[in-house]
C-alpha cells in the first residue's frame, strides 16, 4: 500500500517538474530573446548617439591624435608582416593547382584579386579588431568598472564625445590606409613567392595580374574596409561601455568585443561581396573573363 | 577641431526669483535595476547651503541615490530636481550645463588614468573654460594648494599616488569648476583616521570657503557627526516590509543618539543585531 501510494507519488511529482521544466524552459527562452531584442535596441541607440555626436562636435585634436597613433601607426608593423606573409601562403597554396592546368603565370593575377578584393581587407579589419578593439573595449571597461566614464558625465563631458568619436573616426579613417598596407605587402609577398622561389616568369606574372585586377576590385576592398572599420569601432567601444564589473567583466568585455567583431566582419564581407558583384555587373554586364 | 565651450547655465529671471527653493528635490523617487529594487518612494530636500550626510548599511542605495540626484542613473519612478529643473527631461547640451554646477568626490577618486595631477585637474577647466593654459596652470596649483598637495605632485599619475593623495586630488578635481553642490561618495573610506579627518576637515573647509551645498554619503559616523547639518538614514529595501519606509532618520546628527529606532541605534553603534541571527539562519538552512 505504502510503496503504491510512494510509485503515485513519484509519478505525480514525475509530472509535476516535467511541467516545470516546460515552463522553465519557455522562460529561458522568452528571457534570452527578450535580451537579443534590449542588446540590439542599445547597440542602435549607441550607433545613433555616435553619429549624431560626430556630426555634432569633433573631437579636439589632442583627444583624437593619441587615438590616431594607436589605431594606424601602433597597427602598420603586424598589418604589413601578416599581408606579406598571406601573399606568400596564396601562392604556395594556388601554385600546384595551377601548374596542374599549366596556368601558373596566371598567379599574379589570383593571388592580387583575392587580395584586393577580400583577404587585404578582412585581413586588416581582423589584425583591428584583435589588436585595437579589444584594447579598446578593456580600456573602457576598465573606465567605466573605475566610475571613470561616470566622473566624465558628472564633469559634464559626454562619454560618447569624448571616448567614443575619436576611437570611431580613428577606425573609420585608418582602416582603409592599413588595407592599402595589408595590399601593397600582400602582393610583394606572393611576387617574391612566386617569381623568385617558384620561378614564375616576372613579366607574365605582372601582365596578367594587370589585366584581370581592375581598379573597382581595389575600391571594393577599400569600401569593404570602410564598413569593417565602423563596426569594430562602435562594437568594441559598446562592450566596453556595457562592460561587468571586476577583472572577469573586463576580460569578458576584451573577448566579446574581438569576436563580435569578428563575427560581424565576416558577415559584412559576405553581404558587401554580393552587393558590390551586382554594382559591377550593373556597370559592367559583360563581366570579367579569368580564364 | 576645437570644441565648443559650454557656458555654464545662466541664471534666468524664474531662478533668480526664488532664492529659498530648494537646491535638490527629489520625489517619491524609485530606482530598480532589472528586478532588483534599490530605492522605493524617497522623498528628500536639501536646501541651499546645508550639509547633508546620508548614511546607512553597504547596498541600501545611498550611492545609488547620489548618482540619481546628478543624472548619472535614471530614477523607475518619481522626480528628481536639481534647482527646480528635472535632470532626466533635459537634453545632452542643457544637461552638461547643469552638471557643471556640480563637484562629485568619487569613492575611489576615479582620476583618469592616463592623465597626470594636473591634466586630472584642469579637465574640467580645459572642457568648459576658455582660460588660457597660463590661468589654467595657475588655478590647478591653487586647488592643489587647497586640498595640501604640493606642486610635485603635478607630474604624477594617479597610480603612483596614495589612496588619500588620490582623494584629494579627486576633490580638487571636483572643485575646479566652483559648483554648487558638492557631492561626496564615502570620502573616507579605506583611508587611515588620521587621513579620514584630514579629508573631513577639507569637505569643513570647503563649505566655509564657497557657498556650497553638500551631499556627503558615508558609513563613517564620525564623519557625518562631524561635517554635516543634517543627516538621514537608508535602510536596504530586502529588509523592509512592503509599506514601510526606506527613510528612516532624518534629523540633525545631535539627535541620532537620542533615536528610539532600534535600527538607527544599532548601525551608530555598530552592532550586527539581526543580521548576524540572519547569516546564522541562513548557513543552517544551507546545512539542512
Amino acid at each position: 500500500m505504502a510503496s503504491g501510494q510512494g510509485a503515485i507519488e513519484r509519478h505525480g511529482n514525475h509530472r509535476r517538474s516535467l511541467g516545470h521544466g516546460i515552463v522553465d524552459w519557455v522562460t529561458d527562452l522568452g528571457e534570452m530573446v527578450l535580451g537579443w531584442v534590449i542588446a540590439l535596441g542599445d547597440i542602435t541607440v549607441f550607433c545613433g548617439r555616435t553619429l549624431s555626436w560626430l556630426v555634432a562636435r569633433l573631437p579636439r585634436r589632442e583627444t583624437l591624435m593619441p587615438c590616431l597613433y594607436q589605431i594606424g601607426v601602433l597597427s602598420l608593423p603586424v598589418v604589413a608582416l601578416t599581408g606579406t606573409f598571406i601573399g606568400m601562403v596564396l601562392a604556395v597554396q594556388s601554385f600546384s593547382q595551377f601548374k596542374v592546368a599549366h596556368l601558373e603565370t596566371r598567379l599574379g593575377a589570383v593571388i592580387n584579386m583575392s587580395l584586393v578584393r577580400e583577404l587585404g581587407p578582412v585581413l586588416a579589419a581582423t589584425m583591428l579588431a584583435g589588436r585595437v578593439g579589444s584594447a579598446m573595449a578593456a580600456e573602457l571597461g576598465t573606465m567605466r568598472v573605475t566610475e571613470q566614464i561616470d566622473a566624465l558625465s558628472s564633469m559634464g563631458a559626454n562619454p560618447i564625445a569624448y571616448l567614443v568619436v575619436p576611437r570611431f573616426l580613428g577606425c573609420l579613417l585608418l582602416i582603409p590606409i592599413l588595407t592599402l598596407m595589408a595590399d601593397f605587402m600582400g602582393v610583394v609577398g606572393g611576387w617574391f613567392y612566386s617569381t623568385q622561389i617558384l620561378g614564375i616568369d616576372n613579366h607574365h606574372y605582372w601582365d596578367n595580374s594587370q589585366r584581370f585586377v581592375s581598379a573597382f576590385d581595389l575600391f571594393g576592398g577599400l569600401c569593404k574596409s570602410l564598413f569593417f572599420g565602423a563596426a569594430i569601432a562602435l562594437i568594441s567601444c559598446h562592450r566596453g561601455f556595457h562592460c561587468d564589473p571586476g577583472a572577469e567583466g573586463v576580460g569578458r568585455a576584451a573577448y566579446s568585443a574581438f569576436v563580435n567583431s569578428f563575427v560581424v566582419i565576416l558577415m559584412l564581407d559576405f553581404i558587401l561581396g554580393i552587393s558590390l558583384d551586382k554594382l559591377y555587373f550593373l556597370l559592367w554586364p559583360q563581366g570579367p573573363t579569368f580564364l | 577641431m576645437a570644441a565648443k565651450k559650454i557656458a555654464p547655465a545662466e541664471q534666468t529671471d524664474d531662478d533668480t526669483d526664488d532664492p529659498h527653493r530648494p537646491l535638490v528635490e527629489v520625489r517619491d523617487m524609485s530606482v530598480q535595476f532589472g528586478r532588483q529594487h534599490v530605492l522605493r518612494d524617497i522623498s528628500l530636500t536639501v536646501p541651499r547651503g546645508q550639509t547633508l550626510a546620508l548614511i546607512g548599511e553597504s547596498g541600501c542605495g545611498k550611492t545609488v541615490l547620489m548618482k540619481t540626484i546628478i543624472g548619472l542613473i535614471h530614477p523607475t519612478k518619481g522626480d528628481v530636481l536639481f534647482d527646480g529643473a528635472d535632470l532626466s527631461k533635459l537634453g545632452d547640451k542643457e544637461l552638461t550645463r547643469q552638471r557643471i554646477r556640480f563637484g562629485f568626490l568619487f569613492q575611489q577618486a576615479a582620476l583618469f588614468d592616463s592623465m597626470n595631477v594636473e591634466q586630472n585637474v584642469a579637465f574640467p577647466l580645459r572642457q568648459h573654460t576658455n582660460k588660457t593654459l597660463g590661468e589654467i596652470h595657475r588655478i590647478v596649483l591653487e586647488r592643489l594648494d587647497e586640498v595640501g598637495l604640493p606642486e610635485t605632485t603635478l607630474h604624477k599619475k594617479p597610480a603612483e599616488l596614495s589612496g588619500g593623495m588620490r582623494k584629494r586630488v579627486g576633490l580638487a578635481r571636483a572643485l575646479a569648476l566652483d559648483p554648487e553642490l558638492m557631492l561626496y561618495d564615502e570620502p573616507t573610506t579605506g583611508l587611515d583616521p588620521i587621513m579620514s579627518d584630514v579629508i573631513n576637515e577639507l569637505i569643513l573647509r570647503t563649505r566655509k570657503r564657497y557657498p556650497v551645498t553638500s551631499i556627503v554619503v558615508t558609513h563613517d559616523m564620525h564623519t557625518a557627526r562631524k561635517v554635516s547639518d543634517r543627516v538621514v538614514m537608508l535602510f536596504p529595501i530586502a529588509h523592509l516590509k512592503p509599506k514601510d519606509p526606506q527613510m528612516i532618520f532624518d534629523a540633525p546628527p545631535s539627535r541620532l543618539d537620542a533615536s528610539n529606532d532600534k535600527r538607527v541605534t544599532q548601525f551608530i553603534n555598530g552592532e550586527a543585531g539581526e543580521r548576524l541571527m540572519e547569516m546564522r539562519d541562513l548557513a543552517d538552512s544551507r546545512i539542512r
